[in-house]
């Protein structure tokens, strides 16, 4: 056995030589325990962060709560001047913009998906899903001021004009699309949302499409299926609860996007006309424009309570989608 | 030809025409996709380019109806904000990361946070604002440099956490049990073996927090609030490239709007180079 040993050196550096190894220097034997500490505490942190936000949105709006109760939300007066505050119309505003952002959203995200997974060559896969997660990247200002002074006065022109033209004195169809043809109000901001979510809604689909075990797929092409209906009857119905999931998490993006609306909407608090193109006003576009300026007071303590509006209504979608998406993790064994 | 084989026929010539019609729609959402982000790059860079020259670097933003000026307070607002923030949240992000990959992966603590921070990850940034309005703004009387970095800070904390996590999960247990074979400390393998193995993962999730940070506005609307003139103090309002764009281009004045497209153009092509570093970043060592 001693042959197979490697050969030790003949001798030891003089310094060494005749000593026992040195005892085992423990390197900072407290660094364990403060790590450890560190890193529970950073843990922490995002806890206190959730924490603080909800404790002082409802610490800013418990005087309009006082004041207006759960009325708020179905009032839609909005006079700073006279003090008073309902939010219907912003609330109206971000629900009708986010509506339309899906419609739109959902069937493009639900065709890239298919592209990227299905269709396309695999050279191509990489640099188009890049492209699509760039629009993602894209920051939401520019979004905004493309929409106000690029895509607004085209979407005037070519659609907003021939529309009304169209449908001029037709009753309810005419009065969807009045209003002066400069391209703002609620179906602009959702087109630009529906762009602004696709990205998200598109690679989650990818990449749940993607998860759906090979095998299945190949025995419905084996059995003689086309590529639309081993997406249509295998991987959607496996993947379902993955593409609800994405759906929502890109619901939550639409509620809670800020500056793109705020340039887009008009920033009019109304609801006096059902148009898709009269200037109108989300709960974020309402922050963004009024609350610098708002002063201390109900105007100020009403904005904030919109925001504790919004924040309940994203935080339940946003936690929907994740439950969803856990789900088809569990269910797929998987573990990232 | 019998009538079973000419309807099977029928059938399969049906199922081959949904089927080229589904397909051809999906390449029509790919392209559609696609037209959006070449068409809004081609917008900016048109509209943008134009007005960008030395003095968009060098002079301070002006006055409506001015022919001079430029972006160099709000470039200077933006740049410290975003750095300092970067500073603050990273380490936040990394350690929590470091957390729940090496320390609380089955913990109720870890599973909370995880859920907590998917949440905050999307939940809207003017919400942020708000809480450091209330939190800072507020108390000091002030809007400020601070608060727009506190603000930016932590959205950076959920961006980072998740990459870390992500990055740090992916480390083989083996390079761990090495090390502890070896007789190292819990906090030193981490350092030293699984942080540094995730390195170029952590450093792509950091990047893409800048990213994200560099384009925010809602923010710091009201925590940083704009300026004027030029400020190097963070106690005091400070400009910021965002709310100028903000500003600006909501503004009926030509110049004012033309040195808004510059500020998009700039910023568009600093977040889209930084995702794209990030990318390559990411690649070359997957």
């Amino acid at each position: 056995m001693a042959a197979v040993l490697p050969p030790q050196p003949l001798e030891l550096p003089l310094a060494e030589q005749g000593r026992r190894p040195p005892e085992r220097r423990r390197v900072a034997p407290w660094g364990d325990a403060v790590f450890a500490f560190l890193a529970q505490g950073a843990a922490w942190v995002t806890l206190a962060l959730m924490a603080g936000i909800i404790v002082s949105l409802l610490l800013g709006a418990a005087p309009a709560i006082k004041q207006y109760g759960l009325a708020f939300l179905w009032t839609s007066e909005w006079d700073p001047v006279l003090e008073k505050f309902g939010g219907l119309a912003m609330i109206y505003g971000t629900l009708a913009t986010s509506v339309i952002a899906l419609v739109i959203a959902v069937p493009v995200s639900f065709g890239i998906a298919l592209f990227l997974t299905e269709l396309s060559p695999m050279w191509l896969k990489r640099p188009l899903g890049t492209a699509i997660e760039l629009l993602a990247a894209v920051p939401s200002i520019v979004y905004g001021m493309w929409g106000l002074l690029v895509f607004g006065p085209i979407l005037a022109t070519w659609v907003q004009q021939p529309m009304q033209k169209l449908l001029n004195g037709v009753p309810v169809l005419g009065s969807l699309v009045s209003g002066p043809p400069v391209g703002i109000g609620i179906l602009s901001a959702g087109i630009i949302l529906a762009i602004m979510i696709i990205p998200f809604i598109a690679s989650v689909m990818r990449d749940v499409f993607e998860v759906t075990p090979p095998m299945l797929k190949e025995s419905a092409y084996g059995l003689g299926s086309t590529t639309w209906e081993v997406v249509s009857k295998v991987v959607l119905p496996y993947t379902k609860t993955g593409v609800i999931g994405g759906i929502m998490l890109g619901l939550g993006r639409a509620l809670g996007e800020t500056m793109a609306v705020t340039f887009v909407i008009g920033n009019m608090s109304q609801l006096n006309s059902i148009s898709l193109f009269e200037p109108a006003n989300s709960i974020t576009s309402a922050l963004a424009n009024e609350f610098a300026e708002a002063g201390d007071g109900m105007h100020m303590s009403a904005l904030i309570y919109l925001g504790l509006v919004l924040f309940f209504i994203t935080f339940v979608v946003l936690a929907l989608s994740k439950l969803l998406l856990n789900r088809l993790k569990k269910s797929e064994g998987g573990t990232a | 030809m019998t009538t079973a084989s000419a309807s099977r026929l029928r059938m399969h010539n049906k199922r081959k025409r949904v089927n080229a019609v589904a397909l051809t729609l999906s390449l029509g959402a790919m392209a559609f996709g696609v037209f959006w982000l070449l068409w809004i790059l081609y917008e900016t860079a048109r509209l943008g380019l134009g007005g960008i020259g030395l003095a968009t670097f060098t002079e301070m933003t002006p006055a409506p109806m001015a022919t001079d000026g430029g972006l160099a307070n709000a470039i200077f607002g933006s740049l410290l904000m975003v750095g300092l923030a970067t500073l603050i949240g990273t380490p936040v992000g990394v350690m929590a990361g470091v957390y729940l990959a090496e320390y609380g992966q089955k913990t109720l603590l870890g599973s909370t946070v995880r859920f907590i921070n998917d949440i905050l990850l999307s939940a809207p940034s003017i919400v942020i604002g708000l809480f450091i309005y209330a939190l800072v703004v507020a108390r000091m009387h002030t809007f400020s440099g601070w608060a727009g970095t506190l603000a930016l800070a932590l959205i950076v904390i959920p961006v980072v956490l998740r990459t870390t996590e992500n990055m740090l999960s992916l480390i083989p247990n083996a390079l761990r049990e090495a090390a502890y074979a070896l007789g190292t400390p819990k906090w030193k393998v981490i350092l030293s073996v699984t942080l540094k193995s995730a390195r170029s993962g952590v450093v792509t999730g950091i990047l893409l927090a800048v990213a994200r940070i560099s384009g925010e506005t809602a923010p710091l609307l009201f925590t940083a609030l704009n300026n004027q003139f030029a400020n190097y103090d963070l106690g005091k309002p400070m400009a910021n490239l965002p709310a100028v764009i903000y500003k600006f281009a909501m503004s009926p004045y030509e110049n004012w709007q033309q040195l808004a497209w510059a500020g998009v153009f700039i910023i568009t092509m600093g977040v889209l180079a930084l995702n794209i570093a990030a990318r390559v970043l990411f690649k070359n060592k997957h």
